[in-house]
């Protein structure tokens, strides 16, 4: 596949770098790991197949062969050469047609899978980019004009994905999301009023929101005292304070050791929501206990259950 | 009493503490818990991280059964507690050689000025001590090492630089620590080393681990250019 533009940030994700963080390596992998699972399982992949993470301002990508490919995720207009065509099903493409990604509709990333998944080299056994450290994924960087993609070798064999469609396009956010939130361990840092004020206030992505981190503006947390706190290992979804005030929240390429206190953490099942919020948008934390966070966990999994599983049968 | 404690970090996190602050004991029991969680099959487990002394164990949310690895993680600690106790002392042992001062170490006047003694004191106060690996992160690769002599503890530059060349020997507070590669960061440089800490591609990924033990070395730029210029 040829990148004949490569859009704002276009990069190569799995489902992370797992297994490395001791010695320091983050973890990266998908923003909506729901979404890039969605366009895999549609596809009849496997989830761990690699995709293209598209954010913000998709690419334009000319097809070097005959393949099918899934968009899923993000709402953006989609055309094979000339001609509209849908997201979260599977689309036929010979070689030398060009897809597109137009206007952006709802959510901040899409992800496209092709059949048998985006080819570059493992590296500690992931493709997944993490571009600050330059490791994995298409040299280690974002996708730039000009480059070319290549896909995964087909298996004869293999069973294709039937046509099957994701029809529930509101399980991306537009605008602003309520994502659940678990106190932390390190909750007798902070005031019960502070606690209360994350819960009750609304904040807004800002624009010095990246892969890395999303930093909030709202209400300020201030800290019962400030200590110095040792560096910790952090975890994604954690909402750091630091001295400011303003809240960070720890994404999918976070640094694997931390220094800020933690006042809650997001739950498993709501980072896909949260990844897919544009700067501007506005976020709600809303307070919940472990069975919540387990029982929401089971309902992500059942949808994209239902997915992998029809392929199979 | 348990001489550890366990508390759940968000629904996909659980943290073992041995004790708290800059601890070699705690943070060799930290190491060993993480090592053993990491070569025994766990199912759900994507990671045990150690820090200084405790260890956050990442598992997926839904292929957990979190009961079981609760109990798992408790009998584990006992184990692990019982074991240090015999094997704490025997890290594996390495030496790194640094060119202090210069170009290489655009700190060691600031720090120098901060301990009020000479920068050849600084160095002298640097290389005397050794130091443990006690944890690995802010970059690939990148090991904080500890205790630093209180008295050339300098803490992080105000503002940041935008690129740390690769190979730079920082300090910030109580902890040294060696850049992995170019990198933005606020550690104040006192030297630089020759050896390439990180070495991707062979089976141990980085030169350093964490339990590790290490003594800096001086050398002089000539060395330097030595040993840069080997494979």
């Amino acid at each position: 596949m040829k990148v004949l533009r490569a859009g704002l940030l276009t990069t190569v994700q799995d489902i992370g770098r797992w297994g490395f963080q001791h010695l320091g390596v983050p973890v990266a992998g998908p923003m909506d790991v729901f979404s890039h699972r969605l366009a895999n399982a549609l596809i009849g992949n496997d989830p761990k197949a690699a995709t293209l993470e598209i954010t913000l301002a998709g690419p334009e990508l000319e097809f070097l062969e005959d393949r099918c490919f899934v968009v899923a995720g993000a709402a953006f207009d989609l055309y094979l050469d000339d001609s509209f065509i849908n997201s979260n099903r599977i689309i036929n493409v010979l070689s030398g047609q060009c897809l597109r990604f137009g206007r952006r509709r709802r959510g901040a990333r899409a992800y496209l899978s092709v059949e048998g998944g985006i080819d570059v080299p493992v590296f500690l056994g992931s493709r997944a980019t993490h571009t600050a450290s330059r490791m994995g994924g298409f040299e280690g960087r974002a996708l730039r004009d000009g480059d070319v993609v290549s896909f995964a070798v087909l298996d004869e064999t293999r069973s294709r994905g039937f046509s099957k469609i994701f029809d529930r396009r509101n399980i991306v956010p537009s605008g602003g999301a309520d994502v659940r939130v678990l106190r932390s361990p390190n909750g007798k840092m902070f005031k019960t009023r502070t606690i209360e004020r994350l819960f009750s206030g609304r904040y807004i992505v800002s624009t010095e929101s990246d892969r890395m981190a999303f930093r909030l503006q709202g209400e300020s947390l201030s800290m019962l005292v400030y200590g110095e706190m040792l560096s910790m290992p952090t975890s994604q979804g954690a909402i750091q304070v630091p001295r400011d005030g303003t809240p960070i929240v720890l994404m999918a390429d976070r640094q694997t050791i931390g220094g800020y206190p933690v006042i809650g953490n997001v739950i498993d099942a709501d980072l896909p929501t949260l990844g897919q919020l544009v700067p501007g948008d506005w976020v709600r934390f809303e307070e919940c206990d472990n069975e919540t966070a387990l029982r929401a966990a089971i309902l992500k999994e059942r949808m994209l259950l239902s997915q992998e599983m029809d392929k199979k049968c | 009493m348990a001489a550890w404690h366990l508390s759940r970090v968000g629904d996909a996190a659980l943290m073992l503490s041995f004790g708290e602050g800059i601890d070699p004991l705690g943070n060799s029991q930290a190491v060993t818990f993480a090592e053993r969680v990491r070569q025994g099959s766990y199912v759900g487990v994507r990671d045990a991280v150690p820090s200084y002394s405790s260890v956050t164990v990442h598992f997926h949310p839904l292929r957990t059964d979190l009961s079981n690895l609760v109990k798992e993680m408790k009998s584990l600690a006992v184990d692990v507690l019982i074991a240090t106790k015999a094997t704490l002392g025997r890290p594996r042992e390495i030496v790194i050689p640094v060119c202090y001062g210069g170009v290489f170490g655009p700190d060691l006047t600031v720090i120098a000025k901060f301990a009020d003694c000479s920068e050849e004191e600084v160095v002298k106060r640097h290389l005397g001590l050794t130091y443990r690996v006690y944890m690995m992160g802010f970059l690939p690769g990148f090991a904080y090492l500890a205790q630093v002599e209180s008295s050339i503890a300098m803490p992080r530059r105000r503002t940041p630089r935008v690129s740390v060349p690769s190979g730079s020997v920082g300090i910030a507070g109580r902890q040294t620590g060696i850049y992995p590669f170019d990198a933005p960061g606020g550690w104040q440089i006192v030297g630089r080393t020759p050896l390439s800490v990180h070495l991707i591609g062979c089976g141990d990924v980085f030169l350093l681990k964490p339990g590790d033990s290490v003594k800096f070395r001086s050398i002089d730029r000539a060395e330097f250019e030595k040993l840069s210029a080997e494979p």
